[in-house]
């Protein structure tokens, strides 16, 4: 579904991705760790599409597209989810009303019918189920006055509603307590298929609990410098990150 | 003074005035030519070259006549789904045979009714173009409502203008309210063609105390247009006055708002947007006088400016040494979309008084890119999501718009221009 390919990106001349490979299969949850600064964000921003970031090296195929020549509108119509580690509050606009024109913009370009006001407001409903979200939240401006736990919420609300191929959760496990870590979570299993696929960056392996991933990858220095099964993210829970760093770092002086 | 001389390319419009309110006429014309047109040295018109634009855009400085209007014409411009009272105007001459009535509104030619206080609230000694049109206007409309009266229909005052020869139209509107009467107006100006004119308008309301009155002005005439508007009201105890000002277009639009706030418990609120693109020039100056205590004035301006645009907000707020108490708020945000596009915006409070609550505050900025990446991540397209994020900061004042026939009409019309419907 999803292959990255000698990936590089920088940011105002600073290169931050060194080199990204990574293949990713429908059904699968990869799990992207590292230490801070390693790149984890920036890979999850790069992917859709953000445009402080140039990316100077590699190819990004998404079921066969181009992902990287598609506007940041596109990715999402072509089904890919970000999920933001900071969610942005816009004030006047609610996040019923914002949803509704992307949900049936998404429609549009895959060839569907857009929504009327009462099948939209029947889906809604069922979706907010799923993350234990109130209406009265989504009537009210975009994660303005929100607490951490209702914007990341939200995040995963708007995922449910657009229904994506590919969802990457930028830390979406920041700024959560331990019930709406657990909310989040099973919103995400529930949105699960064996058509779709998620990547999960994190600096914990708490949040691996609940999202059980099939494959985890430390991201260090802007490349892949390990991929285990959910194991590794365990290690990496007991051991921290200096063996991995020293590891590297050895080698990359040798 | 230059500014003497520079007036007298004006003085075609002196010969041939009108035979009613000859004295006041004369004094019009008098503190006309005591003061003189503004130059770039008047502190008020330090941004605004009014002068130099006059001189340079008009042909014919002489009153423009009425033209025919029809009454589809009436029917295309009235908002769809308004319902209420329909003023109609032909450069500022009042049109009879095309207007509705309701019962507790008087309409009167200022012709017909020369006793009428005009030069009382608006005054010729303060202001050159309140003077010039004090002089000049041709006819003009007084709109009475009576004591005790709620007019809940909304009263539409159609302003049709054109004038062919680069001319000047001088509409001239006075409004009085008895005491606890209240009544909405939308004063909606037209333009019939893309010419070029002057307009040098002015209106006067004099409210009664317990009164309850709101002027909304909705300006979307061609871009070849100048205007000087000056509204200026009395505001009696206990009595709320509202004024909001919709700017769409114009070559150069000057906005002079005037609220006297005399009395106790009176309340006066200024909104605005202006949403500008092209050359078009707009200049809001505010004036809040407080002399009573325990009064209140609100103030929210926002503007978005494209292009070359130039957008100019002055608020001052005046508190005298009795008005205590006094609380007074002033909001003026605006988001630049081009490099080429200026705002100028000054606050200026004057405080008398020691035992007040005032606050002020302007920000000039961009549109948040974060949030648009945000919006364009969900699939929204760009251009709809910079329309949805703009529509978001002009909707802080369309919210004040309590008609609601009104508020979707201009939202409509905002959206348009904001290049997406959502």
């Amino acid at each position: 579904m999803l292959s990255i390919k000698n990936l590089h990106a920088s940011i105002e001349g600073t290169p931050i991705l060194r080199g990204i490979n990574l293949e990713v299969k429908a059904g699968e949850v990869h799990a992207i760790m590292g230490p801070n600064g390693s790149g984890k964000s920036t890979l999850a921003s790069v992917l859709a599409g953000r445009e402080e970031y140039e990316v100077t090296e590699g190819e990004v195929l998404f079921q066969g597209k181009e992902l990287l020549e598609l506007s940041p509108e596109d990715r999402a119509r072509e089904g890919v989810f970000l999920a933001f580690q900071y969610p942005i509050e816009i004030p006047g606009v609610s996040t019923t009303n914002f949803l509704r024109t992307a949900l049936n913009q998404v429609r549009e370009y895959r060839g569907l019918e857009p929504l009327d006001a009462v099948k939209f407001l029947s889906l809604m409903k069922e979706k907010m189920a799923l993350v234990e979200i109130d209406q009265k939240l989504l009537s009210r401006s975009l994660n303005e006055g929100f607490s951490g736990g209702e914007k990341k919420r939200n995040e995963i609300f708007q995922m449910a509603m657009l229904e994506p191929v590919l969802s990457i959760l930028d830390e979406t496990d920041s700024g959560l307590d331990i019930d709406a870590l657990r909310i989040v979570s099973n919103g995400v299993n529930k949105l699960k298929s064996e058509n779709t696929a998620t990547i999960v960056v994190t600096h914990y392996q708490r949040l691996l609990d609940y999202i059980v991933p099939d494959f985890v990858h430390v991201l260090y220095k802007g490349r892949i410098v390990k991929s285990g099964t959910k194991e590794l993210a365990l290690e990496l829970e007991e051991k921290g990150y200096d063996w991995i760093k020293e590891e590297v770092d050895s080698t990359a002086t040798v | 003074m230059s500014t003497l001389t520079k007036s007298t390319f004006v003085s075609g419009l002196f010969e041939a005035l009108p035979n009613t309110f000859p004295s006041l006429r004369q004094m019009g014309k008098e503190n006309f030519y005591v003061q003189g047109f503004p130059s770039l040295k008047d502190e008020e018109y330090k941004f605004t070259p009014i002068a130099k634009k006059l001189e340079t855009s008009l042909t014919n400085f002489s009153s423009a006549n009425p033209v025919i209007i029809s009454a589809e014409q009436i029917n295309k411009a009235v908002p769809a789904g308004f319902e209420g009272v329909v003023l109609a105007f032909s450069n500022g001459k009042y049109l009879p045979e095309l207007s509705t009535s309701v019962e507790g509104l008087t309409v009167n030619f200022l012709s017909k009714n020369e006793s009428t206080p005009i030069g009382s609230i608006a005054k010729a000694e303060n202001d050159p173009f309140i003077a010039l049109n004090q002089a000049t206007f041709t006819d003009g409309l007084c709109i009475s409502i009576e004591k005790k009266k709620e007019i809940t229909l909304p009263i539409l005052l159609l302003q049709f203008h054109q004038a062919k020869e680069g001319q000047v139209i001088s509409p001239r509107i006075w409004i009085e309210a008895g005491d606890f009467a209240k009544a909405s107006f939308i004063d909606y100006s037209i333009s019939l063609d893309d010419a070029p004119y002057f307009v040098n308008k002015v209106v006067e309301i004099k409210g009664g105390i317990h009164t309850d009155l709101t002027y909304h002005s909705l300006q979307e005439e061609n871009n070849q247009v100048i205007q000087v508007n000056a509204l200026v009201t009395d505001i009696q105890q206990d009595s709320q006055f509202t004024s909001t000002q919709i700017t769409l277009s114009g070559d150069l639009v000057r906005n002079n708002l005037t609220l006297n706030l005399l009395g106790s418990n009176a309340v006066g609120n200024m909104f605005g947007i202006y949403l500008l693109n092209g050359k078009t020039h707009v200049d809001n100056h505010t004036n809040v006088d407080h002399t009573f205590p325990h009064a209140e004035s609100n103030e929210l301006y926002k503007g978005i400016l494209a292009d070359q645009s130039r957008g100019v907000f002055n608020g001052k707020i005046f508190v005298r040494q009795a008005a205590q108490k006094t609380n007074a708020f002033q909001q003026n945000n605006n988001i630049l979309l081009s490099e080429d596009a200026i705002i100028n915006t000054k606050p200026q409070l004057e405080i008398w008084a020691d035992d007040v609550k005032c606050s002020h505050g302007c920000t000039v900025g961009q549109l948040d890119e974060e949030a648009l990446f945000y919006l364009q991540a969900r699939g929204i397209d760009k251009t709809t999501a910079r329309g949805l994020l703009l529509y978001a900061f002009a909707g802080e004042v369309l919210e004040k718009i309590e008609l609601e026939s009104l508020r979707t009409f201009i939202t409509t019309k905002i959206q348009e221009r904001l290049g997406s419907k959502f």
